[in-house]
């Protein structure tokens, strides 16, 4: 479970997050949606300790995550873009993680599910940027924590890894994990996500189902519900 | 910290720049071997090259390697590690790894020539130990710098600033200084203002080790009165240690505050 509560994080003189309050059950995808520059980075930040918040507390599994590090073990994160060391091979980057974490085997499967054998001698800076997306979800999933947290997981993927992607992440709710998921491929948040958690300027402007948006926005799909909030907002 | 530590130092060592700067000093310790045979006359050249290079090749690599290794910075601080071991673990990679091609690329020649029967070699050692000193300060600073400035430019422009205000401004201030107050005494002023800078410090403990300090003139004397004691010396290795500790505090202070 992870709590947030009256977050506030100023970058200079630009508010991105002003007083969030958020509490996240266990089990479950949620998708953190919301216009450019709403957030949705610093917020996943704040809870993995990246970004350090002016005020506020956040709790992960009931255990304050300030001044703490270990409560990273519980979370997988998957980076927004796939910056690795360039001079590293595919493999040894496994490997080191690996060794800075614990170890797995778990690997082994997600290499094979993600075609990825070929690359493995391979050095980072050489893949393409769909080919580093892959090895960065081999390096989230491979740990396989209660709490899994994927920034635009889908950027970069061709149709048959997205299915794959698909899957592996119902695979992951079925073993009773919580994963927050932000995405900008709608039709990709709608098929998977239960919750919707929706940002604007630095508040929570809506947390329910799918379902429930539609309801409070009135428009019949998904898309339009999101399209209408925006259009209201910046109108 | 052991780990990034380790991954660190191999991520050097297997970088081309680890190998041009040993394969400089090991031709540089050749070099000077065999065009004089004079052991001390070498030591003394080597400390003019040592004092001014170390501390700028310091500078440089510790800032390039922070902003290089950016990317897998990012990728630690999501993972179940102190921020402080990442930040420390770099630093001493790339503190460690310098020091080691000074001292192997010093040190081979040398000892090839015969330093262990040589009489020299304290001062060969005092040397390296200050080399080694200079190499922790200057990296620890870079990495200060490179903490505190997201630019890159601009990061780098500190970085050299910095290594110019201490190994030639520094000095020139000093002088200019002593120069204008010629007429009141001067001794504990010098003396103060030469522990006060990492280089001159250094440069001051290897002069006076060799036994040239007659060429100091009156100011020499004091110098030989006071860095030539015990007290002395262990007065000048505490503030190299100093000089070491503060950055090092502030690297970690900082790492805790900034975000990623």
């Amino acid at each position: 479970m992870v709590t947030i509560e009256n977050l506030h994080k100023k970058f200079g003189k630009n508010h991105v997050l002003s007083g969030v309050d958020l509490t996240i059950a266990d089990g479950g995808i949620f998708a953190v949606l919301g216009p450019n520059g709403s957030g949705k980075t610093t917020l996943i930040k704040s809870v993995l300790g990246m970004v350090i918040p002016d005020k506020g507390t956040i709790t992960v599994l009931n255990e304050n995550i300030k001044k703490s590090s270990d409560y990273r073990h519980k979370i997988d994160y998957l980076p927004q873009i796939a910056n690795f060391p360039s001079n590293l091979k595919v493999k040894e980057l496994i490997k080191m993680i690996k060794d800075l974490r614990k170890p797995t085997s778990e690997d082994q499967r997600l290499i094979e599910l993600f075609k990825l054998e070929p690359f493995l001698d391979k050095k980072l800076g050489n893949l393409s940027g769909g080919t580093k997306q892959k090895v960065n979800l081999v390096l989230t999933f491979m740990f396989d924590s209660p709490i899994v947290i994927l920034d635009e997981p889908t950027s970069g993927l061709d149709p048959i890894s997205l299915i794959r992607l698909k899957d592996l992440i119902k695979a992951e709710k079925a073993k009773g994990k919580t994963i927050l998921i932000t995405s900008h491929i709608m039709s990709f948040v709608e098929e998977i996500s239960d919750e919707i958690v929706f940002i604007l300027e630095g508040k929570i402007y809506f947390k329910g189902s799918i379902q429930k948006l539609k309801t409070k926005t009135n428009q019949p799909d998904f898309e339009h519900a999101i399209a209408s909030i925006l259009s209201n907002n910046h109108a | 910290m052991l780990k990034i530590l380790k991954y660190s130092f191999f991520d050097l060592m297997r970088s081309r720049w680890s190998y041009v700067y040993f394969a400089f000093y090991l031709l540089l310790g050749v070099v000077l071997l065999f065009l004089n045979n004079d052991l001390s006359k070498a030591v003394i050249t080597l400390m003019n090259v040592i004092i001014v290079l170390v501390p700028l090749i310091g500078t440089i690599f510790g800032v390039m390697y922070y902003y290089n290794s950016k990317e897998f910075t990012e990728l630690l601080l999501a993972q179940p590690l102190k921020r402080s071991s990442i930040f420390l673990g770099q630093y001493l990679g790339v503190a460690l790894s310098l020091s080691m091609s000074l001292i192997l690329g010093l040190g081979i020649p040398f000892v090839f020539y015969g330093l262990f029967e040589s009489s020299a070699i304290w001062d060969f050692s005092l040397l390296l130990i200050t080399g080694t000193f200079l190499t922790l300060i200057f990296t620890a600073l870079a990495f200060n710098i490179a903490l505190s400035n997201e630019n890159k430019i601009k990061g780098f422009g500190y970085a050299i600033l910095i290594w110019l205000f201490l190994a030639v401004i520094y000095d020139g201030l000093f002088l200019m200084t002593l120069i204008m107050f010629e007429d009141y005494p001067l001794d504990k002023v010098s003396l103060i203002g030469t522990m006060l800078n990492p280089i001159d410090l250094s440069r001051t403990l290897i002069l006076l080790k060799l036994d040239i300090s007659a060429l100091l003139g009156y100011t020499g004397a004091v110098f030989k009165q006071f860095f030539g004691t015990s007290f002395g010396l262990i007065v000048s290795f505490v503030m190299l240690s100093l000089w070491v500790a503060m950055p090092i505090l502030r690297i970690v202070f900082k790492s805790k505050k900034k975000d990623f």
